[in-house]
């Protein structure tokens, strides 16, 4: 019988990485060690265990990386509670990739780029900023702003730090909602944010982040000039197949599994408000 | 045209199911349904059975695989098997369009496998209606219910089945049976067929139209206001995405069986309120979005992705089986204007 998407692959939990208290980072390679799929920049995998539950997360590391798969996860439901508890060593099945993901290779290219994410939002967008830094002579200039309740909150703090913030095309802008001990960076929403650091309209814009944060932001761009068919964004909704057919995640006609996740703001203009 | 008197059709069945499944509508306490013919058994003079033919091959649930799970590790067992072939005895026009809709859905890449096995495997003889109900509607959907499609197009008269195969699928069973039919006159199928037609036109429905509704209307339809009170009654049971033909959605759950886990899908609906549900929240809080939804997705949507092909066969079932007596017809009248 013909190969069946809703079959998935035993793949296996090589390290496990505490981000923050509710965020871990789980390095995943298929039974031979290898990378179970190759997938581009803000697609997704549906990942389950067995008796457990199932559930769609997007791919945090980029294609370029050679050797695994990871996944940002927040501990906010039945399965990502479970996933938690799990050590290296751990299997779980995969399957995948799903999704669009971001145009890198299109409208991404010879581009100024700025990434805009709030909390486990930067979870999709990393694998699009590595890809970006993998390949700097394809794009112009970098921007991240980045920001989350507190500093603890911040996802992937060391890389930043540590190799993001050293790349000399990149400017990186960290935000933390309140004040906080040993914090000297911006505190305050990042919506606000955006619109202080008062960014030229020569770039492409990509959001991922709470839904309150995107529809914001969305107004602090547009207030400095941002056009519609500048900016991007990556949604989420409940999925059950990953593939079109089982009828959930729909915004008007479009899966958000097969014609998203990731959407230009002016294609996501055209479809109803209900997501 | 081959054709069979009545009185030899339980001979027919005998004949059929000696060498695969058949299955034929039958009258139960809980009204006609489809079951697997067995001698003796009398076929139904029901107008439709109560739950649609989509369960024949989107059954109401159904395995995806099975896993063995032991400390770490997990094995998938692929517990798929390739189906026999069997026969759909009596489905209705609509019916067989509606396997037109969720052919769309499920064959289109990538391919639903487990509805693909199904499909292959199962030969529709499609029956002609002769007495349509007044919840009938499918000439709005461009359905003839007097040329039915499927493998096999069958006309009953009052004493007589008539038989047209209409593929090799078909063919080959009619041969089968082939002792058992003589020749059939085209001209007597002809006017079982006008008589029918006659019924047709004074039918309360006959003029209902869906020219008002396909694609790209999203946003004419989308904010109507009349949506509030269409789904202010509306309970959310689910009945009517139940018994459609062409309701698709499914859920997708683990069972563990104390052996292993088994992954099934089953039938959902989207006027359920967890549907939809997620860890952040919900796109679709209140009835009445569930409600849009349900019907953007057949007189919107799916036409939209489906070269201007409705989800909806005129079947009729929702408007009998609603306990608020809600349905498509009224939000077609109400949204397209004309009351």
């Amino acid at each position: 019988m013909n190969n069946e998407a809703l079959i998935p692959q035993v793949c296996v939990i090589t390290n496990v990485r505490v981000d923050t208290p509710d965020v871990k980072t789980f390095r995943v390679v298929a039974l031979d060690g290898k990378k179970p799929f190759v997938h581009k920049p803000g697609q997704c995998a549906m990942i389950s265990m067995p008796g457990v539950g199932e559930a769609m997360i997007s791919i945090t590391s980029s294609p370029t990386n050679e050797e695994y798969i990871e996944f940002s996860i927040k501990r906010c439901g039945c399965f990502t509670e479970w996933i938690h508890q799990a050590e290296a060593g751990q299997q779980i099945t995969v399957r995948g990739p799903y999704g669009n993901g971001f145009p890198v290779d299109t409208a991404f290219k010879g581009q100024n780029l700025v990434f805009i994410a709030g909390g486990i939002g930067l979870a999709p967008l990393r694998s699009v900023i590595n890809y970006v830094r993998h390949f700097p002579e394809r794009y112009g200039t970098v921007d991240i702003v980045y920001g989350a309740r507190s500093m603890g909150d911040l996802v992937y703090y060391k890389e930043i730090i540590d190799e993001w913030c050293k790349d000399s095309n990149i400017n990186v802008h960290l935000t933390i909602d309140r004040e906080e001990e040993g914090w000297d960076g911006h505190v305050g929403f990042i919506p606000n944010f955006v619109k202080e650091l008062n960014f030229s309209t020569d770039k492409t814009a990509v959001l991922c982040g709470p839904p309150i944060m995107i529809k914001f932001t969305l107004e602090g761009l547009k207030s400095l000039g941002f056009k519609e068919t500048q900016i991007f964004t990556t949604l989420e909704l409940r999925m059950k197949c990953a593939i079109g057919k089982c009828g959930r995640c729909n915004i008007g006609s479009k899966y958000v599994c097969k014609d998203g996740p990731v959407f230009r703001l002016d294609e996501l203009d055209e479809l109803p408000d209900e997501y | 045209m081959r054709k069979c008197s009545l009185s030899n059709l339980s001979a027919v069945f005998d004949k059929i199911s000696e060498n695969l499944a058949l299955y034929i509508p039958v009258d139960t306490n809980g009204g006609a349904k489809f079951e697997k013919y067995e001698s003796g058994m009398v076929m139904s003079e029901a107008l439709n059975t109560v739950r649609s033919a989509k369960d024949f091959f989107f059954p109401q649930i159904e395995d995806v695989a099975a896993f063995k799970v032991e400390g770490k590790n997990i094995e998938v067992v692929d517990t798929r098997v390739i189906k026999d072939d069997f026969v759909i005895f009596g489905a209705r026009a609509c019916d067989v369009k509606a396997f037109e809709v969720l052919d769309n859905v499920f064959l289109s890449d990538p391919v639903d496998s487990y509805y693909a096995n199904r499909r292959e495997h199962g030969i529709i003889f499609a029956l002609s209606c002769s007495k349509p109900v007044e919840t009938c509607f499918c000439n709005a959907f461009g359905i003839d219910c007097t040329e039915p499609k499927g493998d096999v197009s069958m006309w009953k008269t009052e004493s007589e089945m008539y038989f047209k195969a209409n593929s090799e699928k078909g063919e080959k069973i009619l041969a089968l049976v082939a002792d058992l039919l003589t020749d059939g006159e085209e001209k007597v199928v002809e006017s079982e067929k006008a008589k029918t037609k006659e019924v047709l036109k004074k039918l309360p429905l006959s003029n209902l139209s869906p020219d008002k509704f396909g694609g790209g209307k999203t946003k004419e339809y989308f904010d109507d206001p009349a949506w509030k009170s269409l789904s202010e009654s509306c309970l959310g049971c689910g009945t009517c995405t139940f018994v459609c033909p062409t309701c698709q959605c499914y859920d997708v759950k683990d069972f563990n069986t104390g052996h292993g886990v088994v992954r099934f899908r089953c039938w959902d609906s989207c006027m359920y309120s967890d549907f939809t549900k997620m860890a952040h929240g919900n796109p679709r809080l209140t009835q009445l979005e569930r409600f849009r939804q349900r019907f953007m997705h057949k007189l919107v949507y799916y036409p939209e992705n489906n070269n201007g092909l409705f989800m909806c066969v005129g079947c009729g079932r929702c408007l009998a089986k609603c306990p608020i007596s809600m349905n498509i017809v009224k939000v077609m009248k109400t949204l397209g204007g004309k009351n």
